[in-house]
């Protein structure tokens, strides 16, 4: 693990596959964390779950948020969320952002989803800020007093919001595909921001269903399924069913039964403490084995 | 057949379809963005299968059709892309016409979908913002509102996800409920009662509204939905009768 992240000019980086622990023992607690995925669709839920059971604590997360920001919540993680919104898709409501919310647990800096767009492309193009409109006139200014705005230097003058770029010291994405170099290839039908992630942060940690051959790559998708460039990632992990239970087309569907059980449990203190003992009291191996008993058991 | 006769036969579903459908009357060539529920959704497509073929109407997901699909269908032909990324461009763009919903709602159409009572600690937290500051601000923007009550439309909104008429909104042109079709076609953009739902009085949608509408002295009832289509609605587009499970009986 060492040797990630510095990277020799000129030279390709030779392998960088690693482990679930070794990703998240390189981690500090304080940082910045980017999550990619929107909601519950493509979430690199081994990664998340593996900060859930760490000593990490006092992050900042930055996310399109689904249950990778319920789970961090819920474990105590998170210090402040920076995201429009947090939602399970068809459960609309995430139950644990909500009580870490209502029981003033997190700070939240709330932006609208194209301003949170904006910061991100901001911050994977080293521009300060982006000028937009959207947000202008909504209570999202009076909650974020630190938000300026700029006026056009051209004809118009308009005044526009200057959404900072939303800087993180570290992010990860989950792919369907990618080699061990770090290529990352997404074959659904939405790239969601994982690029602008995975550029925006200085270390980028890629999980993905399966490791290829690069030379393999093009076999499933088109050359535009390659989102992310290993110009742009430090380490990359092979974790199959690793987005579970978050959407994952076309390897694996969003797990709505279990999904609702996830909801189920987080509605009361016991409930919630079956469900963690049952299924986040061990590594990945163990909750994909967990997730594979009780799929057998509800049948 | 009359028109009084397909008034008797539509279920309030299909008349808050066929309300939502009217309005995309003169959009032309721009995405329907229907994403507040099944009803919006619905009358999206059966705006495009009647009178406003140049809509683009989606699968629910980032394809947009070549034709209106029914409801839960997958894309059968696909004449575009529209993921995330590209529906936030548009929204700066413009040509879209978003449909959402709102947990509460205020006289001049601000909207909230982030949280009940103080922000800094919510008695309730809900969605968050989401896109709304920005639909709002630069899409033409519509609301679906399947339960039309007092807690809904209230005085004042604990946050303005949405932005009304007062704060700068692009337009805001219709809100449906399952009691009535309303609008800001008032001098001072503040909400008019347009139309009651047939089987409603006006007494009933100013009781489950908490703040003073405009009422004008004609208030007309919503125009039942034509034979054509509730065939269309009933066999083509949501023949599983999805859209009665959105609007309370």
């Amino acid at each position: 693990m060492s040797a990630l992240g510095k990277v020799t000019p000129g030279k390709v980086t030779p392998g960088k596959v690693t482990t679930v622990e070794a990703i998240v023992g390189s981690l500090e607690s304080g940082m910045t964390l980017g999550i990619g995925g929107w909601g519950s669709r493509r979430k690199p839920m081994a990664l998340v779950r593996a900060i859930c059971a760490s000593p990490l604590t006092d992050l900042t997360v930055v996310s399109y948020g689904g249950p990778d920001v319920g789970l961090l919540c819920a474990a105590g993680k998170v210090r402040r969320l920076v995201a429009p919104f947090v939602t399970l898709d068809s459960v609309p409501l995430e139950p644990h952002f909500r009580a870490a919310r209502q029981t003033g647990a997190i700070e939240l800096t709330e932006y609208d989803e194209g301003m949170f767009m904006f910061g991100l492309y901001a911050a994977a193009h080293r521009l300060p800020f982006l000028p937009t409109p959207a947000g202008l006139g909504s209570d999202v200014l009076k909650v974020n007093p630190d938000l300026r705005t700029v006026r056009s230097p051209y004809a118009g003058g308009e005044e526009l919001i200057a959404v900072p770029a939303l800087t993180m010291d570290v992010s990860l994405v989950h792919m369907n595909r990618a080699d061990a170099r770090g290529n990352g290839q997404y074959l659904g039908p939405d790239p969601y921001m994982d690029d602008l992630f995975a550029k925006a942060a200085p270390r980028t940690y890629l999980s993905c269903e399966r490791l290829v051959d690069t030379a393999d790559l093009l076999k499933e998708g088109p050359v535009q399924s390659l989102l992310i460039s290993r110009a742009h990632v430090t380490g990359v992990v092979e974790t199959p069913n690793g987005a579970h239970f978050t959407d994952c087309e076309p390897d694996h569907r969003r797990d709505e039964a279990f999904q609702k059980l996830y909801v189920k449990a987080a509605g009361d203190p016991e409930g919630w403490a079956a469900f963690r003992d049952r299924f986040l009291s061990g590594d990945e191996a163990a909750y994909q084995d967990a997730v594979r008993a009780w799929r057998e058991e509800s049948r | 057949m009359t028109e009084a006769t397909e008034t008797g036969t539509a279920t309030r579903a299909e008349v808050c379809a066929a309300a939502c459908a009217d309005a995309f009357r003169g959009d032309g060539e721009i995405v329907a963005a229907a994403v507040a529920g099944l009803v919006p959704m619905l009358g999206s497509r059966l705006a495009r299968m009647t009178f406003e073929p140049g809509l683009l109407t989606t699968d629910g997901g980032p394809s947009l059709t070549a034709e209106a699909v029914p409801l839960g269908a997958p894309a059968d032909v696909v004449e575009g892309w529209l993921p995330f990324r590209d529906h936030l461009w548009l929204v700066l763009n413009g040509r879209r016409h978003v449909w959402m919903g709102a947990s509460q709602m205020d006289r001049y159409g601000n909207a909230n979908i982030s949280c009940i009572g103080d922000w800094a600690k919510p008695k309730s937290q809900l969605l968050g913002v989401r896109g709304a500051p920005g639909n709002t601000r630069l899409n033409t923007t519509s609301y679906w509102i399947p339960k039309h009550s007092a807690r809904v439309f209230t005085e004042r909104v604990d946050f303005a996800s949405g932005v009304g008429h007062d704060r700068g909104a692009f337009e805001l042109r219709v809100v449906v409920t399952n009691l009535a079709v309303l609008d800001f076609a008032t001098p001072d953009h503040r909400m008019r009662l347009r139309s009651v739902h047939p089987g409603v009085a006006v007494d009933d949608v100013v009781a489950a509204t908490g703040f003073e509408l405009e009422i004008p002295a004609e208030v007309p009832e919503t125009r039942a939905p034509t034979a054509e289509e509730l065939r269309i609605m009933r066999e083509v587009l949501d023949p599983k009768g999805l859209r009665e499970r959105e609007v309370p009986a």
